[in-house]
């Protein structure tokens, strides 16, 4: 054996690089976690770099002349003649006066081009809310046409894009802006709007209306079989194969890729139980079944952390084992579950695969007003979005996921408020 | 929907019957003398009455709701003259939905045979007819079942057993859910993948080396037969995978390593939430960042080293997925290296050890099992991811491995197959359900071992 | 023995004097009963010496003043009921208390005149000077050849397996552990019972061939036949080693080692020859707990 002094010496000389090797794994950890912050970071600051731009849209202002020759109406209740009148005309005579110069049909459709083509609908709405503009003369700002949004705004940024533009119609928006008559303004549409093909006048109101219907089906469905399933598995189920069985099937099912509960609603939901495709109904039934692992698995765990103390206290004083579940154990693991199940929620909302094997990826512009009505919702919106091949569909993608992420957030944060608040410690 | 609005009256009728049954209860007690007489208490007798209306009911209803389409179909169908009759089980359900297409207004009216339209007329009035059936039948067996409950009423009557043992059921009923879904997606996969294993032998599905889905609609298109060979969407799934581990299994294991071992308190209670936010989330986001930032970023700085790198390459999506994957593997390595006893890494700092010998000399092997079976989950999660690889990888099956080209995955398949306009039994859509199948049973294997064997840990340091 | 003890009469001045010295006015008032170490505290051939040493945790204070040193060659047993403080004394002396947050210590610890508690000492190095074996065996999830080789590995001990393999061939034979384990040392140590685990435990320990090996109830884990083979196996060892044991165990005390420490709610209360304390104990405290009037 060797001498304790000859060991110090080879101590001493090992240390160095001992130490060395020290340092550099504590160096890599922090590398690490710094890397895995940092794409936090880089995530988070893309996405909002991108989207900010889309709470605002760009708007030009035009003399209208609610002229009711033009329009052919007389009476602003008859419906009829409303929906007969040609609005379009109403900013495509003040264009025109605008830029008189203006000859040729193909000179005319790119100044047309300048603004939305919903335009028209706007002017509607401005005439009917104050009836009193008809046959007057106003200046109102118009919603410009997607690419002169992109074009105005990557101008007030330093860096023009023009590849969208012909020279004609930078001509045109550079006179306006000479004029001060194009600005930004605050996108209200983007909230109150469902989807559209033209990029300047989607809205995510009915995504987000769709998800909110989906997310009612899956919390009514999944939240009380959850922690009923969560219940009858700590308290009441006698430890044998078949409870096993039932375990092994919730742990797999928590890790089963989402994907595969798509195929499931679409042969089992829409092939042989006929539910029809793409309303919010089915997809609140396929979420349900995708969380439902996650709920149970959690609600256990709140259900385990209850001490048996308190049970065996209620049992002494001679309570059932039914009343002690539902009088103590419940209430006294409410708080967990409620946290899992909001944090599943959470994650149902951010669900996407599933949906699209169900239809809930169609087109749809109008704002779901039920749970049968058919509908998208958020992350599904912004998948097909991201698949637009229009630049101005980046920004409102980006913008889509900042509203998805600010709800996801605030979902999370109330959990962890929920937990902090009710959670006690034995 | 007069199904969802017949459930809305079942439960008020339970809610009056609870009542009622209560109230009925306590005048029993009244007469003879005080509520002590009763042997249940008067909600238990209510509970009683309410699941005696609405259990049976809904019983009723249930099987009305599924049964009620197959046989309107078939008694639609009688209608129908002999030449119309659908001949196989595909042109059944087509057939079936053209009518209810019809007879729903969906499909245009125009063009369609006479006798088909008759059809759709005729179903709208079984369907009539058998809504109203429907209620009448389910009320009756609402109040039949009230009475019979409420009959069972009296001062002796124990309603706290029945009450307790029905509640059990259904507690029972709700944890059995998992195990019908489990069955439910082996079925749909199962099933599919059978029919389409009829067209496509197993053995080319699974070793054949071109993956072409497109069957023409013409026999006499280039290409018109398909082949669907897996193995290039076997590869491209794991190059993906392989580049994500590469990212999150380093760096989730040493954050986690760090974050448990090394770093302060008050480090560890901001820096672990943080990172959680990656796996917070949605994965359409990722997708998103994949395909219109890091994608064109890596293709931008692959030319300025003369590297052609498709701008949906396996690279872009993969470091992205292995950017998500980080905090499953990093939370799950924290979780056992937390279990693995203070006690062994005393011995060994006891022993002269640094701190970073302790880590991988001695609390690393005895997490071990724990942290593979972590990083196994966390490759059955790559696997199945689907939206990043959907959004930032692309369609053509290209057998490779080099991850600066593109490739296609399982789940784009699936994707793709599924989402367009296709009849449900074409090959093409059935392959998906095999693809489907693949995709679960790998997943499952890969699951249920590691479930196993974090389970064992556990137990091993408990 | 080389030791010569200091007459009892000397030291009770002696810490007494520093005791006041030292200026710590609230340890002084705290001590409800005059707080003097009785016995001889200090011998001449000390290997390790503790001077006025009190450890804290958070705000919490573990030991109060405690003046001991640590004969060469000898076993030394820290006895008193639980809670005394005995093992966060022991803990310290390897600075193993490093790894517990909150813990301070205040006072001298040396080794060999060096000061194990100087800016300059390196943590690695002292202990691989001094040993120490834990309250439950605790043998890392290892072959039982891997856990004795650990040490000499990290250090660097050895030139080639031959070498390696003879100082784990010698760490198992000195701790009695070799013709039980010579034929099975690539199985993993953990599959041992708990005799042979602790005995493997020491067995890790010599092979760096410490100078001091600290002992934390080392044997309270076990049952009665292997606690007296390593109580044996101790005995052995304390021709070579400087040993310090931690025990609840009176009787262990009284056999293993030469000196006996008595603690008492985190103070020293005496320290004499280890046959003296059990015998004719100096102070009344340490004589109602070997009597069994508490603890």
């Amino acid at each position: 054996m060797s001498k304790p002094s000859r060991n110090l010496e080879r101590i001493q000389r090992s240390l160095v690089s001992r130490y060395r090797a020290e340092k550099a794994f504590r160096l890599c950890g922090i590398a690490a976690v710094t890397l895995g912050l940092l794409a936090v970071l880089v995530l988070f600051a893309d996405i909002f770099l991108k989207g900010k731009s889309a709470f605002s849209a760009t708007y030009i202002q035009l003399e209208i002349n609610y002229d009711q020759e033009v329009l052919g109406i007389d009476d602003l209740s008859d419906e009829g003649a409303l929906m007969l009148a040609d609005w379009d005309r109403l900013h495509k005579t003040a264009l025109r006066q605008e830029f008189p110069q203006v000859r040729k049909r193909s000179e005319r459709r790119e100044l047309y081009a300048l603004v939305s083509n919903g335009a028209g609908y706007d002017l509607k709405e401005r005439l009917l809310s104050e009836p009193e503009l008809l046959d007057q003369t106003e200046k109102f700002w118009i919603l410009a046409d997607d690419d002169i949004d992109t074009y105005y705004k990557s101008l007030l940024k330093g860096r023009a894009y023009t590849a969208r533009l012909s020279l004609a119609q930078l001509e045109r928006v550079k006179q306006l802006i000479d004029q001060d008559r194009i600005e930004l303004q605050f996108n209200a549409n983007f909230l109150s709007r469902g989807d559209s093909r033209e990029p300047e006048q989607v809205g995510i109101k009915g995504a987000m209306f769709g998800s909110f219907f989906t997310l009612v089906i899956t919390l009514l469905l999944s939240f009380p079989i959850g922690i009923a399933a969560a219940i009858y598995l700590e308290e009441f189920a006698e430890k044998n194969r078949w409870t096993e069985f039932i375990e092994v099937n919730i742990n797999n099912l928590a890790a089963v890729p989402s994907i595969i509960f798509g195929l499931l609603g679409l042969a089992i939901f829409i092939n042989f139980f006929n539910v029809p495709r793409s309303i919010p109904f089915l997809g609140g039934l396929v979420l349900a079944v995708m969380t439902l692992p996650t709920i149970i698995i959690t609600s256990r765990a709140a259900i385990k952390s209850v001490p048996p103390s308190i049970r065996e206290a209620a049992l002494g004083l001679g309570a059932s084992p039914n009343q002690v579940v539902l009088h103590y154990v419940v209430p006294l693991a409410m708080p967990g579950m409620l946290t899992g199940s909001i944090i599943g929620m959470a994650r149902a909302l951010g669900e996407t695969a599933p949906l699209l094997m169900i239809g809930m990826v169609a087109f749809i512009a109008d704002v779901p007003g039920g749970f049968t009505d058919p509908a998208t919702v958020l992350p599904v919106q912004i998948f097909l979005w991201a698949d637009s091949p229009e630049r101005a569909f980046i920004e409102k993608t980006s913008a889509a996921i900042m509203v998805l992420l600010a709800f996801l957030i605030t979902m999370n944060l109330s959990a962890v408020w929920l937990r902090k608040k009710l959670e006690r410690r034995w | 929907m007069q199904s969802s609005e017949m459930f809305l009256l079942l439960l008020g009728a339970s809610v009056l019957a609870f009542f009622l049954g209560r109230r009925r209860s306590e005048a029993l007690a009244h007469i003879s003398g005080g509520l002590n007489s009763l042997h249940s208490l008067p909600n238990y007798h209510g509970y009683f009455t309410a699941i005696w209306t609405a259990l049976p009911a809904l019983l009723v209803l249930i099987i009305w709701m599924t049964l009620e389409n197959y046989v309107i179909i078939r008694l639609t169908f009688e209608s129908l003259p002999e030449h119309l009759l659908p001949t196989d089980t595909s042109s059944t359900t087509l057939l079936a939905n053209k009518i209810n297409n019809l007879a729903l207004g969906v499909l245009p009216r125009d063009g369609q045979p006479t006798e088909i339209l008759a059809a759709a007329k005729q179903l709208l009035r079984y369907n009539e007819f058998s809504r109203w059936t429907m209620a009448a039948v389910v009320s009756c067996t609402a109040l039949m079942g009230f009475s019979w409950g409420r009959s069972y009423l009296s001062t002796e009557f124990r309603a706290r057993q029945p009450v307790e043992s029905v509640a059990q059921y259904v507690l029972f009923c709700c944890a059995v859910v998992a195990i019908f879904t489990t069955l439910g997606i082996l079925l749909s996969v199962i099933f599919e993948s059978l029919q389409f294993f009829k067209s496509v032998p197993v053995f080319d599905f699974v070793f054949g080396l071109e993956w072409s889905p497109q069957t023409a609609i013409r026999d006499d298109q280039v290409g018109s037969s398909g082949s669907f060979g897996a193995v290039p969407l076997f590869v491209g799934t794991l190059l993906v995978s392989a580049v994500a581990m590469c990212i999150s299994v380093p760096v989730g294991l040493m954050s986690a390593i760090y974050l448990a071992e090394y770093a302060h308190r008050s480090t560890r209670t901001y820096a672990k939430p943080a990172l959680e936010v990656l796996a917070g989330i949605p994965t359409v986001v990722y997708g998103f960042f994949a395909a219109l930032t890091l994608g064109p970023y890596l293709r931008t700085i692959g030319e300025s080293f003369d590297l052609s790198v498709s701008s949906e390459s396996a690279l872009a999506a993969g470091i992205v997925m292995g950017v998500m994957i980080i905090p499953f593997i990093s939370s799950l390595a924290d979780d056992v290296i937390t279990a693995v006893p203070q006690a062994m890494r005393d011995g060994s700092l006891a022993m002269g050890a640094t701190h970073s010998e302790t880590v991988w000399r001695v609390v690393i092997p005895a997490a071990l099992p724990g942290i593979v079976a972590g990083i196994m989950l966390a490759i059955s999660r790559a696997i199945g991811e689907t939206m990043i690889v959907v959004m930032a990888s692309g369609l053509a099956a290209n057998l490779t491995a080099n991850p600066l080209e593109s490739v296609t995955t399982v789940t784009v398949q699936i994707v793709t197959l599924l989402t367009g306009d296709q009849e449900f039994d074409s090959p093409k859509t059935l392959a998906a359900f095999a693809l489907g199948l693949m995709l679960f049973i790998v997943t499952l294997i890969l699951n249920v071992i590691a479930l196993q064997v974090v389970k064992r840990f556990r137990e091993q340091y408990e | 023995m080389s030791t010569t003890v200091v007459s009892a009469a000397e030291t009770d001045s002696n810490t007494r004097s520093q005791h006041l010295m030292s200026g710590d006015q609230t340890n002084f008032l705290n001590d409800i009963q005059d707080h003097v170490t009785v016995g001889t505290c200090f011998s001449e051939n000390a290997k390790m010496s503790i001077k006025n040493v009190s450890v804290f945790y958070g705000n919490k204070q573990a030991i109060f003043d405690a003046s001991v040193d640590i004969t060469e060659n000898q076993v030394i047993a820290m006895i008193g009921p639980s809670g005394c403080g005995k093992s966060t004394l022991l803990r310290s002396l390897n600075r193993m208390n490093d790894t517990i947050e909150g813990c301070r210590v205040k006072g001298h610890i040396s080794m060999d005149g060096q000061d194990l508690y100087s800016p300059k000492l390196d943590v690695v190095e002292l202990r691989a000077r001094v040993g120490m074996v834990f309250q439950k065996p605790n043998p890392f999830p290892k072959s039982i050849y891997d856990n004795v080789a650990y040490g000499p590995k990290i250090h660097g001990l050895t030139d080639s397996r031959y070498e390696l393999d003879e100082i784990v061939e010698e760490s198992l034979r000195r701790a009695g552990l070799w013709d039980e384990v010579r034929d099975r040392l690539q199985q993993p140590g953990t599959g041992l019972s708990g005799g042979q685990q602790q005995r493997l435990c020491i067995a890790r320990a010599i092979a760096v061939s410490p100078e001091v090996i600290l002992m934390d109830e080392p044997c309270s884990a076990l049952d009665p036949i292997a606690t007296a083979r390593i109580e044996e196996l101790i005995e052995e060892l304390s021709q070579n080693f400087t040993i310090a044991i931690v025990t609840h165990n009176m009787q262990q005390a009284a056999r293993v080692s030469h000196r006996t420490a008595y603690f008492h709610l985190g103070k020293l209360i005496e320290v004499n020859p280890t046959e003296q304390v059990f015998t004719m104990p100096e102070h009344n405290l340490t004589e109602s707990y070997i009597t069994g009037r508490f603890g």
